[in-house]
């Protein structure tokens, strides 16, 4: 009965190839949107916005862009924490460069930089693939952390090593630093995953995304019908990461304020957007976002039922999360390989017949 | 999406929990992960000192103490989520136990006018309170533990370090790279050369930084080191036959479970010590009385007298005093985190202080004022006894070179203020 098309009718192209092309499913779509934008803001408090939502859209934002890369484009990456410290150091050194410009220049600007590393580290990828790819990202993964971590201009030579975001303002909004308002930090990186969304979604379901598909499923055949493999893979590498650089520029200078290369972008950082691509589902943006609240919001439901209501013992608690989490990970690889996008596909078709299956 | 509204009706119900009269400390643990080691015993300590204080004073001036644990794993991505959920419960003072979460709160706690107990840890630079308002790292900092380091080296050879060579092993975060540019000055001024290996999260991998240390054969190693770091820097240490009484290792590399994994070739390892050691104290009874004979004690009730779990101890009753001295200020009980911080400013340690509270000379005497967040400095040395199996205090609360540390700090807090355009806190 839901997600019906029946009296759904496409008059022109556009319409039949837009990304919600049922009507109900383009309302949800839009509601989602309305909600997020305009009632989410009002309601929000520090709490919400800094254990919940921001760590929730940038990790989204990360998944996206990793989702290009390993769903889309069939390259496996292991260097995303290494990417994402890329765009925070990228973001550091701008702000404290040029303060007066806008935050929103600065994480574009991130992105871009990253995208330009990620370009660079992706050229391996036109001699090897698979594991052995996987094995060279890792390779940018420790490289870049190392740097990071040794080259003291990263961070402005300070004596801890550590990056800390200054305050600085978009439209004389306050973005970063301790005294922002929760709806203004979580606006500003709601604008950003949407953004991220929308181009994500459009570049995937055009000639590059084809492209990108095509290496994907068999690279030599892809190369015979006129697929140019550098340039697909790099495009992917570059687009890929822009969007990690734009989360890691978000993650380090408006959640967490303060980073330390090891500690925040390490290689469990890489595993953890990894994880949440193929729980979510690879190839698929909605998979992006779900994998991204499934592994960011779950440890704090669990965490909220053991310790506030039940009342457990932290460490107790933490254990089991690690029990549950993974139990849950190992329960979805086995009945849904393809991730919470194929159950949410699946849901769809059977709400489509609901209530008369046959 | 349906993640997202599930979350938000158990906020919602946690939110609407209503608010108690009580003294509410939250303690941002972690029993769990590669640092636990250390994180177990101090949170046990901390908790048990304030259930004894609720069990046999009624709390604090009559208001009952209540300690909100909440697990970090010493991530500085829970230690944010710890903080947003429990700054809401009036939560009068932050002890995160990790320098990563403690650069992270400190604007974010200025911001909310809640005060940061670093103890020992944190941003040494905090030490001054003209610009770090509401953050405190009293009784001694990373940079006192650097200077008494070498100057129990000075001691050890008759005050002439000249042409020595010493290793600093670090931890390679924030917190060991901390000392370097201290032991740097100290180099250039008692002409010793210092030769850094940093280790890598979590600690596992030293091969490469012993081998080193074997192949250059220093003088003295000196370890900032933190969880299971401390382990195994022990254990290579006796496997290369590194002479244990030239091995010294921060307060956070001291413990009992730091050195009985290498058996009785740790023998002789040294630690600097923040508090005294043992549970050779009058407090020691009561605690026995009123929370581990009741079961009431934190975890499970057997780090009693490790060297954490005293500092766990010593970090709740330097709290509990500025409670006191905040209630005293403000005459009233329940006090708000920002008259906490006055409390905290105003603390003044003195041997009747602690001897009022069951721990005489258990820490060193000290007082804080608006300029001076850090104390006077003074720091212990203790070795350890494998055979009797516990660390013996030999030097006591000795004072550090602040000719070098005091222009260090006004130079790193003043760099702070001009990067984030702060008022002067004092005057």
């Amino acid at each position: 009965m839901l997600y019906r098309e029946a009296g759904d009718f496409s008059t022109t192209y556009s319409e039949d190839s837009q990304t919600f092309p049922i009507k109900f499913d383009r309302w949800r779509y839009y509601a989602v949107l309305f909600v997020a934008i305009f009632v989410i803001p009002f309601m929000i408090n520090d709490y919400w916005v800094n254990s919940i939502f921001m760590p929730f859209l940038i990790y989204a934002i990360a998944a996206i862009g990793l989702n290009i890369l390993v769903g889309y484009c069939g390259q496996v990456s292991l260097g995303t924490g290494g990417f994402m410290a890329v765009g925070a150091y990228a973001c550091y050194k701008l702000m404290t460069a040029f303060p007066e410009v806008s935050m929103f220049i600065h994480v574009l600007l991130a992105g871009g930089i990253t995208a330009a590393v990620g370009v660079l580290f992706g050229l391996p990828s036109l001699r090897i693939k698979g594991f052995y790819l996987a094995v060279a990202t890792l390779a940018a993964q420790f490289f870049l952390v190392w740097l990071f971590n040794r080259v003291s201009w990263f961070y402005n030579y300070s004596a801890s090593g550590q990056i800390n975001a200054p305050e600085r303002d978009t439209f004389g909004i306050l973005i970063t630093g301790p005294n922002t308002e929760a709806w203004a930090t979580y606006m500003f990186c709601l604008i950003f995953t949407i953004f991220s969304a929308v181009v994500a979604r459009n570049l995937t379901r055009g000639s590059v995304g084809r492209q990108w598909m095509a290496i994907r499923d068999m690279d030599i055949a892809a190369e015979i019908i006129g697929v140019n493999p550098l340039k697909a893979k790099l495009t992917a590498f570059a687009v890929s990461s822009f969007f990690v650089g734009i989360s890691g520029a978000l993650f380090f200078a408006v959640y967490l304020g303060a980073v330390e290369v090891g500690e925040a972008f390490g290689i469990t950082k890489s595993f953890l957007v990894l994880f949440m691509i193929i729980i979510g589902g690879l190839g698929s943006i909605f998979g992006s976002f779900a994998g991204a609240a499934f592994l960011v919001l779950l440890p704090v439901l669990l965490k909220v039922i053991g310790v506030d209501w039940l009342g457990w013992p932290t460490d107790i608690v933490a254990h089991l999360n690690l029990v549950i989490v993974g139990g849950l990970i190992v329960v979805f690889l086995i009945a849904e390989p393809h991730g919470l996008a194929q159950l949410w596909r699946v849901a769809k078709e059977k709400l489509r017949l609901w209530p008369f299956p046959h | 999406m349906k993640y997202k509204l599930g979350t938000m009706a158990v906020a919602g119900l946690m939110a609407a929990s209503p608010v108690m009269a009580d003294l509410v400390f939250p303690s941002l643990s972690y029993r769990t992960g590669p640092y636990a080691a250390g994180g177990i015993p101090f949170a046990d300590g901390y908790a048990d000192y304030f259930t004894l204080l609720n069990e046999r004073d009624g709390g604090i001036g009559g208001v009952a103490a209540r300690v909100l644990e909440c697990e970090t794993g010493y991530n500085t991505e829970k230690g944010v989520e710890c903080y947003e959920s429990t700054k809401g419960e009036g939560a009068l003072v932050y002890q995160p136990l990790s320098t990563g979460i403690t650069y992270q709160l400190i604007p974010k706690a200025t911001a909310d006018d809640i005060p940061i107990h670093s103890m020992g840890y944190g941003r040494t630079s905090a030490a001054n309170g003209d610009v770090f308002s509401h953050v405190f790292n009293y009784p001694a900092n990373y940079w006192n533990g650097a200077s008494a380091a070498i100057n129990h080296i000075l001691e050890q050879n008759g005050g002439d370090i000249s042409g020595k060579k010493i290793a600093l092993v670090y931890h390679n975060s924030a917190y060991g790279k901390e000392p370097i540019r201290t032991l740097e000055k100290l180099s250039e001024k008692h002409g010793f050369e210092l030769s850094l290996l940093a280790v890598d999260h979590p600690g596992q991998e030293q091969k490469s930084q012993w081998l080193q240390i074997r192949r250059e054969k220093p003088d003295n190693v000196i370890m900032y080191g933190w969880g299971v770091m401390n382990q195994v820097a022990v254990q290579e240490a006796a496997n290369i036959r590194f002479p244990m009484e030239n091995f010294i290792g921060i307060w956070w590399s001291g413990a009992e479970i730091d050195v009985t994994p290498a058996g009785d070739k740790a023998n002789g390892f040294k630690a600097l010590a923040l508090t005294a050691v043992g549970d050779d104290f009058p407090l020691y009874e009561d605690l026995q009385k009123y929370v581990v004979d009741t079961g009431k004690a934190a975890g499970a009730g057997d780090q009693l007298g490790t060297v954490p779990y005293n500092r766990g101890i010593y970090a709740a009753m330097l709290a509990a005093e500025a409670v006191k001295v905040a209630q005293k200020m403000h005459g009233v009980d329940d006090i708000t985190s920002g008259q906490m911080r006055d409390g905290m400013e105003a603390l003044v340690i003195t041997e009747d202080v602690m001897a009022a509270n069951g721990l005489p000379g258990f820490g060193p005497s000290f007082s804080v004022s608006c300029e001076n967040h850090g104390g006077e400095g003074m720091v212990a040395v203790t070795q350890w006894d494998a055979s009797a199996g516990e660390f013996v205090t030999i030097s006591d609360f000795a004072p550090t070179d602040m000719s070098v540390i005091q222009p260090l700090i006004d130079e790193d807090s003043a760099a702070f203020k001009a990067e984030n355009n702060i008022a002067s806190n004092c005057n």
